[in-house]
């Protein structure tokens, strides 16, 4: 008869906290920022079909990164609740706060009840009805929920691009810039990014009842070049910082 | 949040996961007697044109001989390349509206690629089909289903029968107690080369013929300004006719009418 090896929870706890850490930095990171005309999301993903942003109900988004299958899955268990919830009460009763609130609940269970985490970092953004009233929910692998403002960057690069983001954010800014910030800040001073690289999509306040839109590629292409070379990198200060991009050693506040 | 395990996952199926999520209401048991005045609406109708379809239908609901409604609205977009419009018992009519909507929605969300015409129209008839126990017990749903094919870049029409039973029909579509005197006028109107603005007309005089000479259907109603539900379908998506070009048409429709009156009394035009 063998002896199951004592193992402190909080050992166990770091070591699944580390696996998912490190499937997540395998992967590309996503942005979410705030804009005049919505809500943008960009994601570094060279897949046209396989999606990391999508529609979950008529003002709110999903953007996932980390493991596909995973996220997926999550993704479907959101427009699933969302659409019940809608059918049951009434469209204006499916908020992104209780969706993000039950992603947390069921991310927090898998990852200390079942064998393996998921490895993957989720974001549900609800554009709000005026200029105001925009909500950014980014959720760890872990359950932990962030409520955050201005912007939002998911992945394993997330500190890096963050940083890059917080020196290029401004308030009110058109969809194309919004957009020549994300692709900058996602694509760091050593690359630029195309619109084949990027999957774009917009939570739009331009008031119709479905504000998701998602940009083809013609349309990101033709928004990246018609911003001025300057607007595209970030602040020269931005040259200064390392050029190598740290692993994700970025440890969630939980 | 719901999660299925892999052979039990409803898929893109809206109407699959109400039900495992059994949130569906309770089946009838007794057939529906006359002395339960349940709302009907009755005339619909869906024409084709060059450029897509019209959808029409009037505005009564009605209770036996009673009016319940003089505002009810039987014509509703699908998604934004479709419509459906309705005839039937008001209540199972609308909630059965209100779930294809969400059908269609879901199929979309989930499956991230909205569901082909023809895919819709079947999905109507098993909606139809599955409400037939209900169609049997008096509370028969029968809706007419119109929509633009994005990807052949014709207008098609799509009528049921009680059963789920879904016919293409080429030109024109009616359904409803209105339904045969509508349907006469629409097709001894209806030409191959038909407009925008003559096919809306044409459903509009399809729908008064319609109230003329059935007690069930609504005619425009100029005091109260309530005018019939239209909406044109094209590549452009469902759009809704608004209500001061079906006041503008209605008015020039009945001066026609009264115009064709048989003078009596003695030459002095009745009033």
């Amino acid at each position: 008869m063998s002896m199951p090896f004592y193992v402190a929870p909080e050992q166990v706890m770091k070591d699944r906290a580390d696996y998912a850490r490190k499937g997540i930095a395998r992967g590309r990171s996503l942005v979410a920022l705030i804009a005049a005309p919505g809500i943008l999301i960009c994601a570094e993903n060279p897949s046209n079909t396989l999606r990391k942003v999508s529609e979950i109900y008529d003002r709110i988004a999903f953007g996932g990164v980390g493991k596909y299958n995973e996220f997926d899955q999550l993704r479907i268990a959101g427009v699933r609740h969302a659409d019940l919830k809608g059918f049951n009460f009434s469209r204006e009763d499916v908020d992104a706060r209780s969706l993000a609130n039950q992603y947390a609940q069921i991310l927090g269970q898998i990852f200390t009840h079942e064998m393996k985490p998921m490895e993957v970092e989720i974001l549900v953004a609800e554009v709000g009805h005026g200029s105001t009233g925009d909500q950014l929910f980014h959720i760890l692998y872990d359950g932990t929920v962030m409520d955050e403002t201005d912007f939002s960057v998911l992945g394993g690069d997330a500190d890096t691009i963050a940083q890059r983001l917080k020196e290029s954010w401004r308030p009110d800014v058109t969809l194309a810039e919004a957009l020549g910030i994300a692709a900058a800040a996602l694509a760091g001073p050593e690359r630029t990014l195309g619109a084949d690289d990027l999957e774009v999509a917009l939570l739009s306040r331009d008031g119709e009842r479905r504000a998701f839109r998602r940009l083809a590629d013609a349309d990101v292409a033709s928004m990246l070049a018609s911003l001025p070379p300057a607007a595209t990198p970030v602040d020269p200060t931005g040259a200064t910082e390392p050029t190598a991009a740290p692993e994700a050693d970025d440890t969630p506040d939980s | 949040m719901p999660f299925f395990t892999p052979g039990q996952d409803p898929g893109p199926d809206f109407a699959e996961l109400l039900r495992r999520s059994a949130v569906a209401g309770p089946a009838l048991t007794e057939p529906i007697g006359p002395e339960l005045r349940i709302p009907h609406g009755t005339t619909v109708v869906a024409v084709r044109y060059l450029d897509g379809v019209v959808l029409a239908g009037d505005r009564r609901a009605t209770s036996g001989n009673l009016i319940s409604h003089r505002s009810i609205e039987k014509v509703f977009p699908a998604d934004q390349h479709s419509g459906v419009a309705i005839a039937g018992a008001a209540g199972p009519a609308i909630e059965m509206v209100k779930l294809f909507q969400l059908q269609l929605e879901h199929y979309e969300k989930v499956e991230g690629a909205a569901l082909s015409l023809e895919g819709k129209a079947n999905q109507l008839g098993q909606m139809v089909r599955n409400h037939l126990p209900a169609a049997m017990q008096g509370l028969a749903v029968v809706p007419l289903f119109a929509g633009f094919d994005v990807r052949r870049g014709v207008g098609r029409l799509f009528q049921y029968d009680v059963t789920g039973g879904r016919y293409e029909e080429h030109e024109i579509a009616t359904t409803g107690s209105g339904s045969l005197h509508a349907g006469t006028v629409l097709k001894l109107g209806w030409r191959e080369d038909l407009e925008r603005d003559p096919t809306v007309d044409l459903a509009l005089t399809a729908l008064f013929t319609a109230a003329d000479e059935d007690s069930a259907t609504g005619g425009p109603d100029l005091i109260r300004g309530i005018y019939p539900v239209v909406a044109t379908i094209t590549a452009d998506g469902f759009r809704r006719v608004a209500d001061a070009e079906l006041e503008e048409r209605s008015r020039r429709l009945l001066d026609e009418f009264e115009a064709r009156q048989p003078r009596r009394n003695g030459g002095e035009a009745t009033r």
